[in-house]
């Protein structure tokens, strides 16, 4: 309420729209900012990749050994200079990074965005239909959210083996329920709300009502799990991919190129995990970091 | 109440069940394992004959229902590599994994509770401010990342610890533990707070939001007033409300230390089960993934009936609930 007070007299002619104010507000931090920043730059080092990076690492033809293990500013055979060094097969850490995340992005994205769609429909389902459905859909969200999405995930790669479209469907089943849950709950706040009952009034469909006027009005907490969720669907895939049951070494993610660096890290050749496992970091970083300050300033309760 | 109990037993049970048939299937679709455990030179002959010892040639239904019968015995198979009955491996993995949990269990109380202590009590501090970045990087960087730097900076730059094993194992009350020896305590220091630093982010937290809830309340307001020393306040009675629900929630999530163990393990070489179930994936050994996977879904069940059945004791208005539905 003091929001209101505080800027209805200085503004009283503008009316800003909720999309407008959120934008101002999250500006207002410094470190959100910078983060959103860095993540978009880093989408765009992985979309145009290709074009940017001195090797196509995954080109035989350019990859020779003779390039293999090269500490960091080593100059290639080629006479390009490797700033963040080479691997084990000598490709360019700086290409093979930029590479590797788009097969990361590209599975964490994927995945984060099936995992929303399906969870909300579900979602929105128990909350309108309730009785019966909603009690046998709440029970088997509730039973999967009691077991860690991690192990979820490593259950279902253990039985559906490697490959991107394995791993998106593994990390769509651990991630799901999280999607559910947060949209039954706002759902079932919105449905008692008076222009609910308004639209039932007007005989609007009961479809139209929960897709056109209840789910707009839970988008915004549905975003922000999904931030939170796409950066750990990331991880997760990094971390599987580590273990060596997520993705095959054909499909070099940014876990897979950590995983290949590993064996020679305790001989001191540190740069071949330590920079894709930066790269990594501030992916999953700057997008938590989006996620926790666009709940804070979505959040009405946190408001002075 | 006993309705409840024996309802909440069945659909354990239940879920147990369902589990059994999406991991069994699931498991024994991917692959053949057959090509991993014959040598390259073998010839149609031995192939078959591999395949008939491993009960690989019966349709997939019977297959199913052979494990679900040894299961019920306590039988779940026999390890394709090792050729031991699957579950005497887990079970000789599994001390190693529980004590790794266990001392990380302990590293995130110790280490947890008092940051969130000092960050609820002095929110606007820098320090404070300082421990909340930090468990926020406590959350979101990836666990194996975090051990991979763990090594390098304990293991490889200082040389302080050792990077990888178990160590000298010693000898207490008949339990055998690295915890008992001074080499053993020196391996598990690394994995112990690699697997422990998601906790200690949680219990920084959990302990934060509890500490900056309690002192708003009236009794401590009137504990103020009654002239009690701020360090009684917040030691006797604010601790002791606190308590309560940061320590539940952190037992609760001692089965996701061991769930994330998998992945400490595999950094550190650290002979458990999760690493047993890593090898096991990798050589598609099917017995011992199917083994470790039904054991882990038993433990979280009978953690959360466990905690369910407390809970309706407890509060009489879960149990109604439950009835409603």
């Amino acid at each position: 309420m003091s929001d209101m007070t505080a800027n209805n007299p200085a503004t009283p002619a503008r009316v800003e729209t909720p999309f407008q104010r959120f934008r101002a507000e999250f500006f207002e931090s410094k470190i959100a900012t910078l983060a959103l920043a860095i993540f978009v730059i880093i989408v765009l080092l992985a979309v145009f990749a290709p074009w940017i990076t001195p090797q196509n690492p995954y080109d035989l033809a350019q990859v020779t050994v003779m390039d293999g293990r090269l500490p960091p500013g080593s100059e290639s055979i080629d006479g390009y200079t490797m700033w963040l060094g080479s691997d084990g097969s000598g490709r360019d850490l700086y290409s093979a990074i930029l590479y590797g995340l788009r097969i990361s992005l590209t599975v964490g994205l994927a995945s984060g965005v099936i995992a929303l769609l399906i969870g909300m429909v579900i979602g929105l389902v128990a909350a309108y239909a309730g009785g019966r459905i909603e009690a046998i859909i709440m029970r088997i969200v509730d039973l999967q959210l009691s077991f860690p999405a991690s192990l979820v995930a490593l259950m279902m790669v253990a039985a559906l083996g490697k490959g991107v479209d394995k791993i998106i469907l593994a990390l769509v089943i651990a991630q799901w329920a999280y999607y559910a849950r947060t949209v039954r709950a706002t759902a079932l706040v919105e449905r008692s709300k008076e222009y609910v009952e308004a639209a039932q009034c007007l005989g609007i469909s009961r479809a139209r009502i929960v897709f056109r006027h209840i789910l707009p009005n839970c988008m915004a907490p549905l975003i922000v799990v999904g931030t939170v969720q796409t950066a750990s669907a990331i991880s997760l895939e990094a971390t599987l991919s580590f273990l060596g049951v997520g993705l095959p070494q054909t499909e070099p993610s940014i876990g897979v190129l950590i995983a290949n660096g590993f064996e020679y890290m305790l001989s001191g050749r540190y740069w071949i995990s330590v920079f894709p496992g930066l790269a990594l970091l501030l992916t999953v970083v700057s997008i938590n970091l989006v996620g926790d300050h666009m709940r804070d300033v979505l959040n009405p309760r946190l408001k002075k | 109440m006993t309705v409840f109990v024996i309802r909440r037993m069945l659909q354990a049970l239940l879920v147990v069940f369902l589990m059994s048939v999406i991991v069994f299937f699931g498991v024994n679709i991917v692959g053949d394992p057959v090509y991993m455990l014959v040598s390259p030179d073998a010839d149609q002959a031995d192939i078959e004959a591999a395949i008939r010892r491993l009960g690989l040639d019966r349709p997939i239904l019977e297959q199913y229902w052979l494990f679900l019968k040894g299961a019920a015995q306590g039988d779940l198979g026999d390890s394709f590599i090792f050729g031991e009955p699957a579950l005497k491996l887990i079970l000789h993995h599994m001390p190693a994994t529980m004590e790794l949990a266990f001392s990380a269990l302990i590293l995130a109380i110790v280490i947890g509770i008092p940051l969130g202590l000092y960050a609820g009590l002095y929110p606007d501090s820098r320090i404070s401010k300082g421990i909340m970045a930090v468990s926020i990087f406590g959350f979101s960087l990836p666990t194996f990342w975090v051990g991979l730097m763990l090594i390098m900076l304990f293991a490889v730059e200082l040389r302080w610890v050792p990077a990888t094993g178990r160590g000298d194992l010693g000898s207490f009350l008949g339990i055998q533990s690295s915890l008992f020896t001074l080499d053993g305590l020196s391996h598990i220091f690394l994995p112990a707070l690699n697997l422990a630093l998601l906790k200690i982010s949680l219990a920084i937290r959990l302990t934060r939001a509890g500490v900056r809830e309690a002192m708003g309340q009236d009794y401590v307001k009137y504990a103020r007033a009654k002239g009690l020393a701020t360090r009684r306040i917040i030691l006797v009675h604010v601790m002791k409300n606190i308590m309560i629900p940061v320590v539940t929630v952190m037992g609760l999530e001692f089965g996701s230390l061991i769930g994330f163990s998998v992945v400490t393990e595999t950094i550190f070489a650290w002979p458990g089960m999760g690493k047993l179930l890593i090898d096991a994936i990798l050589q598609l050994d099917r017995p011992v993934v199917v083994a470790y996977l039904m054991i882990i879904v038993l433990f979280f069940v009978l953690i959360n009936l466990v905690v369910d059945i407390l809970y309706s004791i407890l509060d009489p208005r879960v149990r109604l609930q439950d009835q409603g539905a």
